[in-house]
């Protein structure tokens, strides 16, 4: 079996009272998501992968790469956020170039990638908007196109789709889940439905307490929910 | 947040060791000036009287200031929607912005021995007014200058009523008196104490004014004083024993005012749409709109006043004036310098303080750094100049450098408003994108080209072209400094006016608000660029 595509072992991390520990495989180009209450560590966990933030212990793999101590840019991941994926001053094919070099010298096949990627997440034509000239959603379409041109195996999703209407975040995901299928990139997503999870999440892991307390596939984990605290945090 | 992180430190210890360090050397210098300061020395009937006078004005001028304010300010929040209202507004700000040596010969031109209403009042058969000198026409000066200032202060507070508020006020059928005792006076309450303490303290250390309309030693403030005794008595030790009186006091009202007092917002941009229930009353419109009228022209004849005398005077004559125009030309020189060096300092100051407050997570630290900057608030600029004049006239000719020793205080006393302007922008900026530039390896220059200079080169050219316009018609530091040979046009004007030429001052207070005005435009439009839409 290939290395996995995302691997924390021993990851812990924490400030004061507060501390969480991570132990996690998923394979390559697969599709997981973190469910959990708020202040169980979803967004920690993403923070780590990210490298926004440091463990204190533990070594943190992608693709067999131990990427603990390579600086945010560095590492094979791109973060969508819930906001402020774009700087609002820039237009698309800006927001979008400064992914491939952040100085924005822009080759003319870097810039046919760029409409190519722009095509990909369905905004043809739309290189010269400004971010607010643009939906909620478009503008999140923009930022998955960027970790496209970005090539990065690894994208994590900190609730990107959380503010908008369910039938656009189902289309959203739905689109995210078409090019991981694509590109084959190992995706995580941080979600607070699981519904969502159903929908595209081949795993699911349920955070409580600063801590993976329950992963399997999605289905069977959400069908059978044997660990106490996820019964309480499906309400059934 | 991480134990690891080391802050950018430097930038904002070389700014606040040009700040808040220069001032206190330049304090440090006032005090070894005079080895043999006595208490007595100082402490004398002059003294008291000068101070008991400072304190007297300020109390009247904060006062007077308020009750002018607060019947216009809530016509404004009454009246949300009347033709005119937008540039009623924008007229209340401009006193902030006029010089002041400007605003007097304004007021003149409406209320002296002379001026409009005088001439009309003898047209009338009625005994014409008496002359504007002294404290009747101080107040009136604070008043022109403080009553806009609150305004916006105070319609800040009653723009950030809650819309929920006003609506359940329309649903419980409360009527006016109802709503300024259970809802507007509560906010009110809050707020007045700051808006009080900030006026007493630009009254207190008021100079300009005090200067052109303080008649003789009865009507002398500490500011005045301190310059008097250095430029005109050359008594050292007195002007250091004043300017550690006023120092001492500035900072014994600043601690209550930071102790006691909120800062109220001065944002009023965002309009409400949810209107109140109590504009139907015909009582209440009448007072709003004697209010607003009042308030209008209060601050609208002086300033027209300016805009007539100034052309209809010798307009020709003083300009082709040779040395009209270099006296421009070094107001413009201190007037940018100083911009720019004030710009430097705060951008150099938040720099440090932004990285504190949203990557170290030292948030109170930065706060209180930032307040540091703007402490030359407590030490005015006739001390901090008086400070430099001590410690710089042993070494250097001092009236030699008159012009870059102006734009050194003036930069620094405008550091607080490029901080206030500045400060919101940059840390927003950090907060909003540090993570995006971290994963895309945004850094150094890129970052600077991409993210930072985008994001705040409107701010940037708004400080910059506010504190050079200030600086621009500042009278302050040029009288302290300056002497006929290198007079900027601020002090030309006040020359102008002290020997009653007024014809000629008319001409030059219209081209030294102008050419502030320009200094503004040139550098908000040239840095800032075009607005996009």
């Amino acid at each position: 079996m290939d290395a996995p595509g995302l691997e924390l072992s021993g990851v812990r991390f924490g400030y004061g009272d507060w501390q969480v520990t991570y132990d996690l495989a998923v394979p390559p180009g697969s599709f997981t998501a973190l469910l959990g209450a708020s202040g169980a560590g979803k967004s920690t966990l993403l923070s780590l992968v990210a490298g926004f933030e440091r463990p204190i212990a533990g070594v943190i793999r992608a693709q067999g790469k131990d990427i603990t101590n390579l600086a945010p840019s560095d590492r094979p991941v791109t973060t969508l956020f819930q906001e402020h994926n774009l700087f609002p001053h820039l237009t698309a094919l800006q927001n979008i170039g400064l992914g491939i070099d952040p100085n924005l010298r822009l080759t003319r096949s870097q810039k046919s990638d760029i409409a190519g990627a722009l095509k990909r997440v369905g905004l043809v034509g739309m290189e010269a908007r400004l971010p607010r000239e643009l939906s909620g959603g478009e503008r999140q379409r923009v930022a998955i196109a960027r970790s496209l041109v970005r090539q990065r195996p690894l994208l994590l999703l900190d609730e990107p789709f959380a503010a908008l209407g369910p039938a656009l975040r189902r289309d959203m995901l739905d689109l995210v889940d078409a090019l991981r299928h694509d590109t084959g990139m190992t995706v995580v997503m941080v979600s607070h439905d699981p519904a969502d999870a159903r929908r595209v999440a081949d795993i699911t892991a349920f955070l409580h307490d600063g801590a993976i307390v329950a992963l399997g596939p999605t289905a069977t984990l959400l069908d059978n929910p044997d660990v106490p605290a996820l019964a309480e945090y499906l309400g059934v | 947040m991480m134990t690891g992180y080391r802050p950018l430190l430097w930038p904002g210890g070389l700014a606040l060791a040009g700040t808040l360090g220069l001032a206190v050397v330049a304090l440090v210098a006032l005090l070894y000036a005079a080895p043999d300061l006595s208490v007595d020395s100082v402490w004398d009937t002059y003294t008291l009287r000068v101070l008991r006078f400072t304190m007297m004005q300020a109390l009247l001028s904060t006062a007077l200031s308020l009750a002018f304010a607060l019947p216009v300010a809530r016509a404004f929040a009454r009246r949300t929607s009347f033709p005119g209202r937008t540039l009623l507004l924008r007229l209340m700000g401009l006193p902030l912005v006029l010089p002041v040596i400007v605003a007097v010969f304004g007021i003149a031109a409406v209320w002296g021995q002379n001026g409009a209403i005088s001439n009309a009042m003898e047209a009338g058969g009625l005994p014409g007014l008496s002359p504007l000198y002294g404290l009747s026409g101080i107040l009136i000066a604070h008043v022109f200058f403080n009553m806009p200032l609150a305004v916006r202060l105070l319609l800040g507070a009653w723009q950030a009523i809650p819309g929920e508020s006003w609506r359940l006020a329309g649903q419980l059928g409360m009527g006016p008196w109802a709503i300024f005792r259970l809802i507007e006076l509560s906010r009110l309450i809050a707020v007045i104490p700051g808006v009080a303490m900030l006026i007493f303290l630009l009254c207190f250390t008021s100079f300009a004014v005090v200067l052109a309309l303080g008649g003789g030693p009865r009507n002398t403030t500490l500011e005045v004083a301190i310059y008097q005794a250095l430029r005109l008595d050359f008594d050292i030790a007195r002007a250091v024993g004043l300017a550690l009186i006023q120092v001492a006091t500035c900072a014994l009202i600043a601690v209550i005012f930071f102790r006691f007092a909120r800062t109220p917002e001065s944002q009023a941009t965002e309009e409400r749409l949810i209107t109140r229930p109590d504009t139907g009353y015909l009582s209440g419109r009448i007072i709003d709109a004697i209010a607003l009228v009042t308030g209008g022209l209060w601050v609208l004849g002086p300033l027209s006043a300016i805009l007539i005398a100034g052309l209809s005077g010798p307009v020709v004559d003083v300009l082709s004036r040779g040395e009209v125009w270099s006296a421009a030309l070094r107001s413009v020189s201190v007037g940018v310098g100083a911009g720019l060096l004030s710009l430097l300092l705060g951008i150099a100051l938040l720099a440090t303080t932004r990285d504190l407050a949203v990557r170290a997570k030292r948030t109170r630290l930065a706060d209180r750094l930032e307040l540091a900057g703007s402490l030359t608030l407590v030490i005015s600029p006739i001390v901090l100049g008086a400070g430099l004049f001590v410690l710089l006239l042993p070494v250097v000719p001092i009236f030699d450098w008159a012009l870059p020793l102006a734009a050194l205080v003036n930069g620094i006393v405008a550091v607080p408003y490029v901080l206030r302007i500045l400060a919101p922008t940059l840390r927003r900026t950090a907060e909003h994108h540090d993570r995006l530039c971290a994963s895309l390896g945004l850094r150094g220059w890129s970052r600077i080209r991409h993210l930072e200079w985008p994001a705040s080169r409107r701010g940037i050219a708004t400080a910059w072209a506010l504190a050079s316009a200030l600086a621009t018609g500042d009278l302050t530091a040029i009288a302290l400094f300056g002497t006929q040979r290198d007079a900027t046009l601020s002090l030309m004007l006040y020359r102008a006016l002290g020997s009653y030429r007024m014809d000629e001052a008319a001409v030059l207070a219209l081209l030294l608000v102008s050419l502030c005005l320009a200094v503004f435009v040139v550098i908000e439009g040239g840095i800032g660029g075009r607005t996009r839409t």
